[in-house]
């Protein structure tokens, strides 16, 4: 009866952490050591994380309801819709494992969140090719309600003198909302608030999976092997210590390594052509980013201009300097073992037609260059969506080959929906589960720069 | 006989801050800054005497005080609410008169309230001044508003910055914009240089190109105290 007491006195500790707000705290709860002392208590009993022996607070606790691999932007946003829809609120207890420490440490502010975004729009220009794919594609997104304009080439060098439009039929130029955002500010915005929900953060690397399998037969007789994952072994940073984490559900939002942590699942271990033997085809490529001045380049209103080559490129800043590059073709595609930056790629590839289409790029120079990873999906360059049709309790949240961060909102959301209720509730994303890799049916993404 | 240039100094701020819908008149802003060729006889004047920049301001002041407050419709006067602060109800007779001008200086108007000002279809003059919610998303939906949009004033917003005045590309008509006292614009006097390049046919009011620049070690301010000898 105590314990019922202490729990129930204690149930609002760890979602009032965070920001340090503390409306309707108690007069007793000076300096917030109530607060503290409840959480030490919390901690102790059966459950928590206190081990009396030593400091383990580098650890991830022993069990999570819903553990998500990977805290990029797409794992953060899962986690944000998981705590924001859950019923009732602190039912679920979510954990958050990122390997990689010096992209993500969190910097605990409060000012309100500025992404940086500027709605400068997009100006695809598309050749006589692709100006028939270009219109139907306007009209689907005006259908959607988005206010996008077609532009003639002549009309283009009204607007924009600076362009050279030989080669281009036709171009679509989005007037409102439109534009690009500093997503370092999203990733830092989405982990405050994410924190300030009660998420928890891991340091660690995902290195096994506990499952255990039950052989069963699907409505036509077959037999498949269905899988459930039990544990999540989340090995620390530069030691050999690993925690196994107990789990009910697990998110794979691992990005350009999902396939791997995909592999530790045993997905796609099984005869090829079998569902069992169907690999996640996300793969890490390497993309280069540019970064150049130039005096006499294009002022104040330059969209990001998308060139009918791929190559692309927009303003960055006040200064006349200008980022962009372009997606090798598949005979190019760099070795993705290092992030090193090829600036002969620059030279041959990416300035050509940067310097065709805007004569003034004629003379540029250089500043900074960098490398990524896209998490690329070999099949049809779309997301997978869902949970894996064998291994029951894995749901995906990657594969965007470059556009996650613009569907991390959306998708986040559906993926809450469908943990959370068992299917999908705002947007139906059921052309992207999983089950495509195995019948073949392709949901083709064309736009990818 | 020359006046000292130091003391249009003291006359051009005052003046730039009583201000509103500047008329056809004037094409100063700040006069050491003004590059434009073709100045009016009466503008080099007021440049050497003292005196007749004083009457020009004055005229002006007169001018600019008639064109005061509230909404204009095409060939009426201003109108405005009466001591209770209720609108008269000729006002509603008017219904089918197009809204030339609106003054929405200081009001608390935010993204969704500018839906009934994009439905003017021959809005001239768009004054909003000191609106603390008019942000950078707002600016992106102006742009309906390009083929009857003369002039804007977004002086003293708090939440603008240049990624929303680049925006303002799609006001092709535009001939007047105020962009001073932008406290969330980063750098003042290159926004201002690069608004005009983006806006060739529009006068811009802003901040001064030397304001933000940090001196040298060799540039130390001189002392001011007194005017400097002609």
């Amino acid at each position: 009866m105590l314990r019922r007491t202490l729990l129930l006195g204690l149930c609002r500790g760890p979602l009032g952490r965070g920001l340090g707000t503390h409306r309707g705290g108690s007069i007793l709860d000076r300096d917030g050591k109530m607060s503290e002392i409840k959480k030490k208590i919390q901690s102790i009993l059966p459950g928590g994380d206190w081990n009396p022996l030593y400091d383990t607070s580098y650890l991830p606790p022993e069990s999570s309801d819903v553990v998500i691999v990977g805290g990029g932007v797409l794992g953060l946003s899962v986690a944000y819709w998981l705590k924001k829809l859950e019923k009732p609120r602190g039912a679920i207890r979510v954990l958050v494992v990122e390997r990689d420490h010096t992209e993500y440490l969190a910097v605990a502010d409060d000012p309100p969140l500025d992404i940086q975004f500027n709605p400068s729009g997009y100006l695809l220009l598309a050749s006589e090719k692709g100006a028939a794919i270009m219109e139907n594609n306007v009209k689907v997104q005006r259908q959607e309600g988005a206010k996008v304009c077609l532009m003639s080439p002549e009309q283009l060098r009204n607007k924009f003198p600076w362009i050279n439009t030989e080669g281009v039929a036709l171009a679509s130029y989005g007037m409102e909302h439109e534009g690009w955002f500093d997503p370092w500010c999203l990733l830092q915005g989405l982990r405050r608030k994410v924190q300030s929900m009660g998420v928890l953060f891991c340091r660690g690397e995902v290195t096994r999976f506990v499952s255990s399998s039950n052989l069963m037969k699907t409505a036509s007789g077959e037999e498949v092997n269905v899988k459930r994952i039990h544990e999540v072994h989340v090995k620390i940073d530069q030691s050999l210590e690993y925690q196994p984490v107990e789990c009910a559900i697990v998110i794979n939002a691992a990005g350009a390594w999902s396939g791997q942590v995909a592999e530790l699942a045993g997905i796609g271990k099984g005869p090829p052509g079998t569902l069992q033997g169907t690999k996640l085809p996300v793969e890490l490529r390497k993309r280069y980013v540019y970064l150049w001045h130039c005096p006499q380049g294009p002022g104040l209103e330059t969209p990001f201009v998308i060139d009918p080559s791929g190559t692309y490129f927009r303003r960055e800043g006040l200064g006349h300097n200008y980022l962009g590059g372009c997606s090798p073709t598949e005979e190019e595609e760099p070795d993705p073992g290092n992030l090193e930056v090829d600036h002969d790629f620059f030279q041959d590839r990416v300035w050509p037609p940067l310097a065709q289409r805007v004569p003034a790029f004629e003379t540029l120079k250089v500043r900074s260059a960098w490398a990524g990873y896209y998490d690329y999906n070999t099949f049809d360059q779309n997301g997978v969506v869902g949970p894996h049709p064998l291994v029951i309790n894995m749901y995906f949240a990657t594969g965007f080959s470059g556009h996650g961060l613009q569907q991390a909102p959306a998708v986040g959301r559906a993926v809450a929906e469908m943990v959370l209720e068992g299917h999908f509730q705002t947007i139906n994303l059921s052309s992207f589960l999983f089950s495509r890799f195995y019948s073949g049916e392709k949901v083709q993404e064309h736009n990818i720069i | 006989m020359a006046a000292p240039k130091a003391s249009l100094h003291l006359v051009a701020p005052v003046w730039n801050g009583g201000t509103r819908g500047i008329g056809g008149l004037s094409r100063v802003v700040a006069p050491e800054g003004n590059q434009k060729k073709g100045r009016s006889l009466l503008q080099f004047l007021a440049d050497c005497f003292y005196d007749v920049e004083a009457l020009r301001d004055h005229l002006l002041r007169k001018q600019v005080s008639k064109v005061h407050q509230k909404n204009r419709f095409q060939g009426r006067e201003w109108i405005r609410p009466n001591q209770r602060g209720h609108f008269s109800l000729d006002f509603l007779k008017l219904q089918a008169v197009p809204v030339e001008a609106v003054d929405a200086s200081g009001c608390a108007i935010n993204y969704q309230g500018l839906d009934s000002l994009l439905a003017l279809k021959e809005l001239q003059s768009l004054w909003l001044q000191r609106c603390p919610h008019v942000d950078d998303w707002c600016l992106s939906r102006l742009h309906p508003l390009a083929s009857s949009l003369q002039e804007l004033s977004l002086a003293g917003c708090p939440r603008v910055s240049e990624r929303g005045l680049a925006c303002l590309h799609h006001l092709w008509n535009l001939r007047r914009l105020d962009i001073s006292d932008l406290p969330a614009v980063s750098s003042p006097g290159l926004t201002r240089i690069l608004v005009e390049e983006m806006l060739p046919s529009c006068e811009v009011l802003g901040a001064d190109w030397a304001q933000g620049l940090k001196l040298g070690p060799e540039e130390q301010p001189r002392d001011t105290a007194g005017p400097t000898p002609a």
